[in-house]
Formats: C-alpha cells, sequence, structure tokens
C-alpha cells in the first residue's frame, strides 16, 4: 500500500515536473550568452556589464520576450583569461547553442573569440570602445572607434580650451588595445606637427601596482613644456595609478590625464579629490542629464537594490559600457523581431540601420554598412564625487570610422566586413 | 556672513560718498567736477555688477577669464565672495540669472538677497583652464592680506598662472611687502609675468631673474617661453636658466629613483619576511603564502568596516593601527589550522607540501571569493597617509610609502629580536638546526613548529594589511607577490634572515632602476632573468649557511 502509494505520487510528481519544466526547455526561450570576466584583474570593470545584461533581460523578459520566447541568460566567467575567453564562447555556442553573445572588455579578449566566433558563424555584441582595426561580420561594436573617442580628446587638449598640450606621455597597460590607439595617436599627433622628442610612450603588464616611476617620470617630461597624459590602462591597475597621481601632488591642472577606460565604476573607492580636473573621454556619462537617462539610471538603481549586487546597491553607478550594453540587446532584440528568426545571418542583416533611444541623449542607430554605433563624443572632467563634468561635446552623433586613416594602407580597406554580401 | 556684511558696509560707504557728491553738487553748483567725483566715486566702490557676474559665470571659458580677470581690477568682497562660489562650485545659472547657492539656497551675487531657483537652472561648469584663472584671481585679491601665510600661498598660487595683465598688481604688492621670503616670491612672479612681454629687455631681465628659482614650474615657464622666443639673445639666457635649474633638479631625480626602489624593496622585504620563517628556517614550500598576505589585507577591510559602521567618524582614522594586530592574529590563525591540519604530516616530504599547500591556497581564494565577492574591495588611506612630504621642489614622498617602509623596518627588527633574542626564538632555531637534539633537550618540537608557522603566517597578515594601503584587495592579491617572496628568499639565501633584506632591497632598487631606463614590462623580465643566472652561478643565495648545520 505504502509503496504504491509512493509510486503513484512519484509518477505523479515526474508527470508534474515535466509539465512545469516545459517552459524551462530550450524550444521556448532563446538562450543569450554573457560572457564576461567576473573575477581577476578586469572584473572591477566587466561585472557590472554581465548585470546590465540581466537587467535587460528581466526588462525584455517582463516585456513578453522577443518574438513570443522568454531570453534565458547563460553566465559564464572567463576569469581574465584570454584563452579562456575562446574556450567559453565554444562551450556558449556548442553545448549551450546561444543565439548570442553578449561579452567581452579587452581588445585581446576579443580578439581570442574571433575565430570561434568565424568559425562556428556565431553574433558576438562588443560593448567597449577599441581600437579599431578589425570589422567581422560576426560582430557589432557598440563601443567607440578610435574617430569616436581618442582623436577627439586628443583635439580637446591641444585646444586652448583644454590647455594647449605641447607634449604627450602616451601610458597604457601592453596588449594590442593601448599599443594600437598609441599607433594611431602618435601617427595623428605627427600630422599636427608634434616631433616624437615630445611623445612619451609607456606601457605597464596587467595588474602593475606600482607606478612611482611612472609618476616620476611623467613630471620630469612636463617640464619640458605643456604637457598631456592619454592613457590606456585598463583594469583594476587604475586604482594605485590615480592613489600615486594624487599622493605625489600631480595636479589637473599643471598635466592633465585623459583616460579612455577610467569611467565611474573605476573611481569607486578612489580618493576623487586630488584627482579633480583630469579628463575622461566617453560616449555616456551619468552626469548627463535626459530624460531617457535618468530612467536609466532609475532602472538600474532599483534592480541593483532588489538583487542586492554589492557596491551597487549602496551607491548605484552607470558607465558608458553599461550603456552601450544596453543599446547593444536592445538592437538585437528589434533586430530578431525584425526578422523574424534568431538565425545570424539573417539577425545580422536586419542589424542594419536599426536606432534606439540610447541614454546618451541621442537616437543612437547601427551603420547600414560597418557593423558599428554612430555615437556623440563627450569629454569629462572629474568632480570631488567621482561623477564627471561634460566640458566638451560634439555636435550630434559621429560615424565610426574602424580602419583609422591615421594608419598606412587602411584607405584601401572597405568600410564594411569582408565577406559579408553587400 | 562675515563677507556679506562688510559687502553691505561698502556699498554704505559708495552711498555715503555719493550723497556727499550731491549736497556738494547742490552747494556749489559746479555740475562738472562733481558728475566726474561720481564717477570716481563709483569707480573705486565699484562692486560686482550682475552683468560681470553674468560674464565670468557663462559664455566660453576665454570670454569668462576676460571678464574675471577685469572684475579682479576693481574688485571688492562681493566679487571674492562670488570667485570663491565659482571656485566651491556653487553657482547657477538659469537664462541671464545667476546664483550664487549656499545650504540649498539660492542668492543673488550683487545684492545679496534669496532668490527662488527656477527648475531649469544649470551648474556653471568650470574646465581645467576656468579653475587656474579662478585660482590666479583669489591669489591676486589675497595678495593684500595681513595674514603672512596667506600672502605666501598666494604668491606661490599665482606663479603657477603667470599673466602680464597681472604684473602691476604684483608690483603694488611687493612695494607694500615686508617679509624678504614673499618679497622674494613676489619678484618671481613679476618676471614670470614679464617673460611674455612685447618688451624684449624685460623678458631679459625676467629670463635671468627667474634662473634663481629651481623649482621644475620655472622651468616649464621658460621652456615654454622657449618655443615661441625669436630673440636669439632672450633665447640664450633663457637657456642658461634652464641649465641651471637642471643642474639642481636632477639631485631631486635622484632622491626620487632610490626612494622608489626602496619603497618597492620594502614592500618585497615585507611580502618576504614570513616566508623567510616558514620557508627559511623551516622548510616548508608554502604555496599558500601570497593567501595568507591576503587574508591579512581582507582583515583590514573588515576593520574599516567596523571603524565605518560602529564607530564616530573622527577615530576613522585608526582603523589601521586596529587592523595591524587583527590582521597578525588572523594570519597567523590560519596558519596555525594549516600547520596542525595538513603540513605537519608532510614534513620531509617538499612535493606533496608544494602540491597541499597550492590547492590550499585555491580553497581560501575561493573561501574569501564566496564571503566577499570576486571583485576587489575598496581599502581607502586614513587621512594621515594621503598626500606627501614635499622635500625639495621636484621631490615628493607620499606619505603611505614612507609608512610601509618604517613599518617594514619595525617588523624587521621585532622579528630579530624575536629569533635572536627570545627564549622562543632560541627553540625556533634549535628545532631548525637539528630537531632530535633539540628533542632530547625536551623541546616541544611539535608545537614550536606550530608557533614558528604561525608566526611566519602572521607576519604575512602585517603584510598583507601594509598592501592593502597601496595596492589593490582582491582574491587572487596574493598571487601577485608569491613568485616575488621566493624570489627574495632563495637569492637572499636560505634560512638568512639577512639575506633576506639584502635580496629585497637590492631587487627592488634594481627593478626602479631598469623601469627608469627600459620600462616596466622590461623591467620585471630583466629581475627574472638576472634572478635565473645568479642562482645558476650561486644556487645558495647570496649567503650561505656556513657551518655543520644538520638538515633537518
Amino acid at each position: 500500500m505504502q509503496r504504491r502509494f509512493t509510486l503513484k505520487a512519484l509518477t505523479a510528481a515526474v508527470a508534474f515536473a515535466s509539465l512545469g519544466a516545459v517552459p524551462a526547455f530550450a524550444a521556448d526561450t532563446i538562450k543569450i550568452g554573457v560572457l564576461h570576466s567576473l573575477s581577476g584583474t578586469m572584473a572591477i570593470s566587466e561585472t557590472s556589464l554581465k548585470d546590465t545584461i540581466l537587467m535587460a533581460v528581466d526588462d525584455i523578459n517582463a516585456h513578453g520576450g522577443v518574438l513570443g520566447k522568454k531570453l534565458e541568460p547563460v553566465v559564464v566567467d572567463p576569469a581574465s583569461n584570454w584563452p579562456l575567453f575562446a574556450e567559453k564562447t565554444k562551450q556558449l555556442l556548442g553545448q549551450d547553442k546561444v543565439a548570442v553573445i553578449f561579452g567581452c572588455w579587452t581588445s585581446v579578449s576579443r580578439k581570442s573569440v574571433l575565430p570561434v566566433l568565424e568559425e562556428m558563424n556565431g553574433l558576438l555584441f562588443y560593448p567597449v570602445q577599441y581600437e579599431g582595426e578589425e570589422l567581422s561580420k560576426n560582430v557589432f561594436y557598440t563601443g567607440a572607434a578610435p574617430n569616436q573617442q581618442a582623436i577627439p580628446a586628443v583635439d580637446y587638449l591641444m585646444s586652448k580650451e583644454g590647455g594647449g598640450a605641447k607634449r604627450w606621455v602616451l601610458l597604457g597597460t601592453d596588449y594590442v588595445y593601448p599599443r594600437t590607439t598609441n599607433k594611431i595617436l602618435r601617427a595623428y599627433l605627427h600630422t599636427k606637427g608634434v616631433k616624437d622628442t615630445d611623445i612619451d610612450e609607456k606601457y605597464t603588464p596587467f595588474g602593475h601596482s606600482d607606478y612611482q616611476t611612472i609618476v616620476a617620470d611623467i613630471k620630469k617630461f612636463s617640464e619640458g613644456g605643456k604637457t598631456a597624459v592619454v592613457s590606456t590602462i585598463n583594469g583594476d591597475s587604475n586604482v594605485p595609478f590615480y592613489k600615486e597621481l594624487g599622493n605625489a601632488g600631480l595636479k589637473a591642472k599643471d598635466v592633465p590625464v585623459v583616460a579612455f577606460s577610467v569611467g565611474e565604476e573605476e573611481l569607486r573607492g578612489v580618493d576623487t579629490k586630488p584627482l579633480v580636473g583630469n579628463l575622461a573621454a566617453w560616449n555616456y556619462f551619468m552626469s548627463l542629464k535626459n530624460p531617457t537617462n535618468a530612467a536609466f539610471i532609475k532602472q538600474w538603481s532599483e534592480y541593483a537594490k532588489a538583487k542586492k549586487i554589492p557596491l551597487q546597491m549602496d551607491k548605484p553607478l552607470t558607465n558608458d559600457p553599461m550603456e552601450a550594453s544596453w543599446i547593444g540587446i536592445h538592437m538585437w532584440k528589434q533586430a530578431v523581431e525584425k526578422a523574424g528568426s534568431t538565425d545570424t545571418d539573417k539577425v545580422i542583416a536586419a542589424m542594419a540601420g536599426q536606432t534606439f533611444n540610447a541614454p546618451s541623449g541621442i537616437v543612437s542607430k547601427m551603420d547600414e554598412n560597418n557593423h558599428h554605433l554612430h555615437k556623440s563624443v563627450f569629454i569629462g572632467e572629474i568632480k570631488a564625487d567621482g561623477q564627471f563634468n561634460v566640458v566638451w561635446k560634439t555636435p550630434g552623433p559621429v560615424k565610426a570610422k574602424p580602419w583609422s586613416p591615421y594608419i598606412e594602407g587602411n584607405d584601401k580597406k572597405p568600410d564594411h566586413p569582408a565577406g559579408k554580401s553587400m | 556672513m562675515q563677507q556679506r556684511r562688510s559687502g553691505t558696509a561698502a556699498s554704505v560707504s559708495g552711498m555715503t560718498i555719493a550723497f556727499t557728491g550731491f549736497t556738494m553738487l547742490r552747494r556749489t553748483l559746479h555740475r562738472l567736477l562733481a558728475a566726474s567725483l561720481l564717477l570716481l566715486a563709483a569707480l573705486q566702490a565699484q562692486a560686482l555688477t550682475s552683468e560681470q557676474a553674468r560674464a565670468i559665470a557663462s559664455g566660453d571659458s576665454e570670454d569668462r577669464i576676460a571678464a574675471l580677470n577685469k572684475a579682479v581690477e576693481t574688485a571688492d568682497d562681493k566679487t571674492a565672495a562670488f570667485i570663491q562660489a565659482l571656485s566651491d562650485d556653487a553657482v547657477k545659472t538659469s537664462g541671464d540669472e545667476v546664483f550664487v547657492m549656499k545650504d540649498d539656497k539660492a542668492y543673488d551675487p550683487v545684492s545679496g538677497a534669496e532668490l527662488k531657483l527656477p527648475d531649469d537652472a544649470d551648474d556653471v561648469i568650470n574646465n581645467n583652464l576656468m579653475r587656474s584663472a579662478l585660482d590666479a584671481a583669489q591669489a591676486a585679491l589675497k595678495l593684500s592680506s595681513k595674514d603672512d601665510k596667506v600672502r605666501a600661498e598666494a604668491a606661490a598660487a599665482l606663479f603657477k598662472d603667470p599673466d602680464e595683465s597681472r604684473v602691476p598688481i604684483v608690483e603694488k604688492a611687493l612695494a607694500a611687502e615686508t617679509n624678504p621670503k614673499i618679497k622674494a616670491q613676489l619678484e618671481l612672479v613679476r618676471d614670470a609675468g614679464m617673460l611674455t612681454s612685447a618688451d624684449k629687455a624685460k623678458r631679459l631681465a625676467s629670463a635671468i631673474g627667474l634662473g634663481a628659482n629651481t623649482s621644475p614650474d620655472t622651468k616649464l615657464l621658460l621652456n615654454q617661453r622657449l618655443a615661441d622666443e625669436t630673440d636669439p639673445e632672450v633665447k640664450t639666457a633663457i637657456l642658461a636658466s634652464v641649465a641651471k635649474i637642471d643642474a639642481t633638479l636632477v639631485w631631486g631625480e635622484r632622491i626620487n629613483a632610490v626612494f622608489s626602489g626602496i619603497s618597492l624593496g620594502s614592500v618585497l622585504l615585507l611580502s618576504a619576511l614570513g616566508l623567510a620563517i616558514t620557508y627559511g628556517l623551516m622548510g616548508v614550500i608554502n604555496m599558500a603564502h601570497g593567501e595568507l598576505m591576503m587574508i591579512g589585507a581582507y582583515a583590514t577591510y573588515v576593520m574599516q568596516g567596523v571603524f565605518q559602521r560602529f564607530l564616530p567618524e573622527s577615530l576613522f582614522g585608526f582603523y589601521l593601527v586596529a587592523a595591524i594586530p587583527v590582521s597578525f592574529l588572523a594570519s597567523a590563525l590560519v596558519g596555525a589550522i594549516l600547520e596542525r591540519g595538513v603540513i605537519r604530516f608532510l614534513y620531509g616530504r617538499p612535493l606533496e607540501t608544494l602540491l597541499a599547500t597550492w590547492g590550499i591556497s585555491l580553497m581560501l581564494q575561493q573561501l574569501v571569493r564566496s564571503f566577499f565577492g570576486a571583485q576587489n574591495v575598496g581599502v581607502e588611506n586614513p587621512a594621515w597617509m594621503s598626500g606627501g612630504l614635499t622635500m625639495l621642489s621636484n621631490v615628493t614622498l607620499p606619505w603611505n610609502r614612507i609608512c610601509i617602509i618604517v613599518f617594514a623596518g619595525l617588523v624587521l627588527l621585532a622579528m630579530g629580536w624575536l629569533i635572536g633574542r627570545t627564549r622562543l626564538g632560541l627553540f625556533v632555531r634549535g628545532v631548525t638546526q637539528n630537531r632530535p637534539i633539540a628533542s632530547c633537550m625536551g623541546v616541544n618540537t611539535a608545537r614550536i613548529d606550530t608557533y614558528a608557522f604561525a608566526l611566519g603566517s602572521g607576519i604575512a597578515g602585517l603584510a598583507g594589511c601594509a598592501l592593502s594601503q597601496i595596492g589593490n584587495v582582491g582574491p587572487d592579491l596574493g598571487q601577485n607577490y608569491i613568485v616575488d617572496s621566493f624570489m627574495v628568499v632563495v637569492m637572499g639565501g636560505v634560512g638568512q634572515l639577512a639575506g633576506t633584506v639584502y635580496a629585497a632591497m637590492g631587487l627592488g632598487i634594481l627593478n626602479k632602476f631598469i623601469e627608469g631606463w627600459a620600462g616596466a614590462v622590461l623591467a620585471k623580465i630583466a629581475v627574472l632573468v638576472f634572478i635565473i643566472i645568479f642562482i645558476q652561478k650561486r644556487p645558495q643565495g647570496i649567503f650561505a649557511v656556513k657551518g655543520r648545520s644538520a638538515e633537518a
């Protein structure tokens, strides 16, 4: 009796569970991959991007999902380990069969996943500013190309308003993004009549924490004329770098530092009072005042509180790559709905010309050909509270030039991914 | 409040003068004279006008700076208060109106009356250029202060942003100045202002005069002028002054290089000292040494949290002092558990110890990750460790680095005393030299092992506490230091405390020397190559253990 009852109950339970579990199976959800480092040196920057994607997924699901199906995020941690990025991509595309991947921060991680993407015909949305010199049909770049960040920043610092810099320290972490950006900047500065003796290029390893010599060198270099520092330092090295700047008494009024990978999130936990006036160039700042941004910040604050995200729940911060992730996943959704399918090639075709109301205050448009967004450029100065004052901006959105004209041979490269039928 | 009251006083006196002028006009009917008097009175006590305030607060930086410099020429207390508010970022504009914010209320900068702030009011944003101009304007206004210190600061600030338009103000201040030090500084300011003069004689005098001041700022000014200078005579004078300054500055650069070497050396020393006991004396290849440092750093973070939450803010600066014993005890406790639970079963089996401690290091990392999250945690410098000590014009030694050097020295002394002068130290040395004989003498060798291992771990914790002040605190903090620690101990000679000190300082200075010359990336590689070659030539390290020490 007892056993029969147990059996019956078990069968019922199994039947019931399988009924309940049906919506969780792949057929009725669309799986998307989230590939951001949640540990290691890049975790400081990438963790909040994972949370942004998860927030967007919740938001989209609450509004009925995509093509009537719910999104199901598959979160993996490539741990700031570049080869692991490729392995995890293989896993996401091969095992989990995700429709799209949102991920990567450093260019070296993007370069690592690129061959896998192209071989398995996956789709990646890359949300961070980068050095250009790449155009893959399998990637949509929602961050800035050099002409949407680096070049305007240098222009600003050269102008009278920006201090009229004559000498340049190009300081970065030793990998492909800083090296390529600095190569472009050096070529650009040459066109502006800056000599090689007035450019000092320096690199540090990932995770470097002793910036004494570098700061002392910058001080010495700056005695020779009005100097500006262009920093492409990535990850948690920025914290000791800015601490050292503050402690050594190097003021932004004398030697301004413009950073391309430092936003609101990286400055959390740094005493920003000695850093007031140092700059960052981005396509979005949390301090921008417009209704879309206000709603974005509100949504993020509520999400961070509800999910008890460490640090963010007490002091919610948004930044440029978060905005780019937000735009990316929404444009992907629109493209899937336009294509009526999650098939990679159909989505790629439908992405061209997609528009979305960006929190930066413009209607962001995906270029018809070159897989990059049209973006406004803002230059902000660090305030005492860790936010940014916008001191300069472009009049409107700028079209990306992934192939910088300042690198030889680029003028012959087409403005659309190779192998894509136009 | 003070400023507003004196502002009212100024306008009252202005009115009195105007009134006197008015009666004069009535009495003598000399209209022309009276009118000019009125004008004069208005000029002298010219208060900040709303047009001026608007011109300073809105528009292009260049126009704003021009308006500001103009306002400074005829400044009164209201102008000073307004400039102060601007540099405090407490000014808003809306359309043509300018508001000064104070305690969330808006005031008119001219009349001081409270206004209603419109909803569309925007913050006035000052960029670096504007902020420099504001600082200089404030400094120019402070030149007439009665306080010597304020005047000295004002003169120093003016030197940073020289402008020919301010030369008359400086000349006036020079004539009234009695303090010789400030006088000298003011002369420099005047010279700096004249460096861009159209008059060649003035430029020449300025270029020669500036050579007397050997600060990097002066060199920058001269170099900037050199780029635009066309007159060969002035050019030579500038070059001569720059050479003079360079000769002095080079000493500062040397001090900087040596200091940063010692500072890196002290960090290496701190991280290697604990290992000098556990690996050096006891022979345990402890791959979890870095994680013991990480535990010390997290203990510091926890103490910071405790102070923030439970104690008044005025005591916050002391959290680090309280964190020192806590981080020592936390790591020592973990070390003792490690020794009792795992390592004591593995003495004399180095390969197994290596693997076991490596596994433990991964477990400790994961443990911290589950408790505190994978992201770095923020450990703040207490206020007394922020900023730096300015020794020479181009040498600023950061307080946090100075503290760590001193701290490393103290830990070294304490450890030397503990090992060399106490009963526990005697036992430790006895056990490591000859375990069976020490045991025969009645020493409880197992317990001594635990104590020694806990001591080494505790010192690793202290290192973690110190490192939290200069680097990032995260679960993989230890990974960045473990290789360095082994490098130092092996190079110094296993079992040699003095060797550890020499190796740490030597590697620190060598690293910084190469970095200054070949960059950080190459320096790291070069140091590793150097150690490999060194160990091949001299496997026993700098100091070899002499005599008949028996292998345990």
